[in-house]
């Protein structure tokens, strides 16, 4: 069976010689029309994505002068030594822990809304569809910053809480308020992929399921849970990864006191005037995440 | 200091210069930069000009009408670009090809300046207004003597407060560091995120010297800030002004310019300069090196060392003038605001940051460290 499906590895037989060079030449003028019509988007990637990267790799391996400059050769591996800092794994590990934490809460919370969403009428889901994105249309950092008044001292919650538990609440500039910020603010990466694969699923599966006796939660663990679980996969992604390197809610709502990597870099290039280590610490961000990736779809691909 | 003149746009503006730092280098080779046994002098002469001027300063930081003033009198065109902090004033310069001609760096980054060869001596036969400048301004310790730089405005870093919550308190970095007296002011406080402004903050308080490298006195004070935490509310080199004023927190460190901005003469709020000591900093007019228009730039010095130019930069800024011939023009609301200009035993209290080599790596380190 498997070797039917993938005509183009199979070598072809003698007597078909013919037919196949046309076909061969038709394959190959396609790939050459292919890498025409790619070009445009590969000089981006080589320009805007390539190029830069290897400007970071090869910083990383540069010293930095006594006066905070960096000098471009003199390569060596401190920088990297440096990563095994108390202090960096420190913070590697907060940043780990705080967009593992993100992820989970974004998922317990994107699947059941996701799941209603797949399941409502076509009318109501392209309203509800439409309420998901409205946030994209304000910035992202205005949006932030209207957090902060809202978990401020004269914020709702504060208020409403201060009298309940008859103490000094502080919401504002916590952890819990940097977790609410990456969750609020990468919930639809998570629930837009959910949504598109538990809206292609097929529900008569789900009723087969039921026929044969199983429970509600049953079907749900046997069917739906792993034909939605390419969903799971690719929206736990695009949450971990922007929250894993998040700089910008930590920023505003941590109140500099959650220091997580992002922030950690910027200080190598701002106030330590450390490019190398700077750049060693992104390139290590950077292999990590796609250690993450990697690891994460090889485990998922049989499902994908 | 680094991030003095960072407001609400701090964040973006980090931003971009990260994607410009990560892009923007490659040309950084370091010809040239080293080895240079003397900057060359421009043997210009008085009010002599040769060329339009490209100036790099901070922003909201020049009166417009002293550019068109000076584009008028000399017949040359001024380009003003802007940056938001002393280390992209470094990246920029350092890579080389960005063309300026007079830039306005701090008083450690003139230092490095300096090091790095970035900077032209000044020749001060074509600046006879430098005559202007302030005693105390003279002789600092990143440029002894002013070779290469003359102030360009000054101010400190001390404390703001919301004297509704806080009450009458002394100046005093007790405010910050001592639990009962920071309790007693409300108990809500923003320190600076700024390894070497808190860390310096932390040093005046347990009494030693800002600028130490000593590994034991620096511990001691992140030990300080670290115990500060439970009262701490942020950390903030650009909201702090905002936290105070929107009653996030009660006591605030700053840097006076933009407190005394902030506040606007409102009653309830005030810039302290703690006893203990306190950090001033200055911001300096230099030529680069690789000028294209030296005796511009040397005539462009001068016309803002005048005595009623630099009086009308500081009427405009809202910060202190080091041109000591100024003073008579500049308002009254701000020559007798101590917070502006303090008394003479008060600036002998204060000190400069200089650059510390590699222990600003430690100081980094030990701040992260220490806040959370």
């Amino acid at each position: 069976m498997a070797t039917t499906l993938e005509p183009r590895t199979t070598p072809p037989p003698a007597d078909a010689a013919p037919e196949l060079g046309l076909e061969a030449d038709a394959e190959r003028a396609e790939s050459r029309r292919g890498l025409l019509i790619g070009l445009p988007s590969l000089a981006y990637l080589v320009v805007f994505f390539a190029l830069p990267l290897v400007i970071v790799v090869v910083y990383s391996f540069a010293t930095r002068s006594r006066t905070g400059r960096t000098i471009l050769g003199d390569w060596n591996l401190d920088s990297y030594a440096r990563l095994f800092d108390p202090l960096v794994l420190e913070i590697a590990l907060r940043s780990l822990w705080l967009a593992l934490l993100t992820t989970l809460i974004s998922l317990a919370f994107g699947y059941p809304f996701a799941y209603y969403l797949a399941t409502r009428s076509p009318k109501v889901r392209g309203i509800l569809l439409v309420l998901v994105m409205i946030p994209f249309w304000s910035n992202f950092l205005v949006r932030t910053y209207a957090w902060r008044v809202i978990l401020g001292r004269d914020g709702p919650f504060v208020r409403l809480l201060e009298p309940i538990l008859g103490t000094d609440v502080q919401l504002l500039f916590t952890p819990f308020a940097v977790v609410l910020g990456l969750v609020y603010g990468y919930m639809p990466f998570m629930i837009l992929p959910l949504y598109a694969t538990i809206e292609r699923l097929d529900f008569s599966l789900v009723e087969a399921a039921r026929d044969l006796y199983a429970s509600g939660w049953q079907a749900f663990l046997k069917v739906t849970w792993p034909l939605s679980r390419p969903g799971v996969i690719a929206g736990s992604l695009l949450v971990f990864i922007p929250s894993f390197g998040a700089y910008v809610t930590p920023e505003i709502l941590g109140g500099g006191r959650t220091t997580m990597l992002g922030s950690y870099i910027v200080r190598q290039f701002l106030s330590a005037r450390d490019w190398p280590f700077g750049s060693a610490l992104s390139v290590a961000v950077l292999l990590v995440m796609l250690a993450a990736a990697v690891v994460y779809l090889r485990s998922g691909g049989r499902n994908l | 200091m680094k991030l003095r003149r960072m407001r609400m746009m701090a964040v973006p503006t980090a931003l971009v210069l990260v994607v410009a730092a990560c892009g923007g280098d490659d040309a950084a080779d370091d010809d040239g930069a080293d080895g240079e046994a003397a900057a060359p002098e421009a043997g210009c002469e008085v009010g002599e000009v040769d060329g339009d001027l490209s100036f790099y300063n901070w922003s909201e930081y020049m009166d417009p009408d002293l550019i068109a003033a000076f584009e008028a009198e000399y017949d040359v065109t001024v380009t003003e670009d802007f940056y938001p902090s002393n280390e992209e004033l470094f990246a920029r310069v350092e890579a080389g090809g960005a063309q300026y001609d007079v830039i306005v760096p701090s008083d450690y980054m003139v230092d490095i300046m300096i090091q790095e060869s970035l900077l032209m001596a000044l020749d001060f036969d074509a600046i006879p207004n430098a005559a202007n400048i302030a005693d105390d301004f003279t002789s600092p310790p990143y440029d002894p003597g002013l070779e290469f730089s003359v102030p360009y405005q000054w101010g400190t870093t001390g404390i703001g407060v919301d004297l509704s919550v806080t009450g009458e308190v002394e100046a005093s970095w007790a405010l910050m560091f001592d639990e009962a007296t920071a309790t007693a002011a409300g108990g809500r406080v923003s320190l600076l995120d700024d390894p070497r402004e808190t860390m310096a903050a932390a040093l005046y308080w347990l009494g030693h010297d800002p600028n130490t490298t000593d590994e034991e006195q620096l511990q001691e004070a992140a030990d300080v800030i670290s115990s500060a935490r439970p009262w701490t509310t942020a950390f903030t080199s650009d909201q702090y002004s905002d936290l105070l004023l929107g009653g996030e927190t009660a006591v605030a460190h700053g840097y006076s310019g933009n407190f005394l901005d902030n506040f606007g003469g409102d009653e309830n709020y005030a810039y302290l300069i703690p006893e203990e000591g306190a950090t001033i900093w200055t911001d300096n007019l230099a030529v680069l090196t690789d000028t294209d228009a030296p005796c511009t730039a040397h005539t462009f010095i001068d016309f803002i060392l005048d005595a009623e130019n630099g009086a009308q930069l500081t009427n405009w800024t809202f910060y202190a003038s080091p041109n000591a011939a100024a003073e008579e023009f500049i308002l009254p609301e701000i020559i007798d605001n101590p917070a502006i200009y303090p008394d003479h035993e008060m600036m002998a209290n204060l000190f400069f940051l200089e650059d510390t080599g590699d222990a600003e790596i430690l100081f980094t380190d030990l701040f992260t460290q220490a806040k959370s």
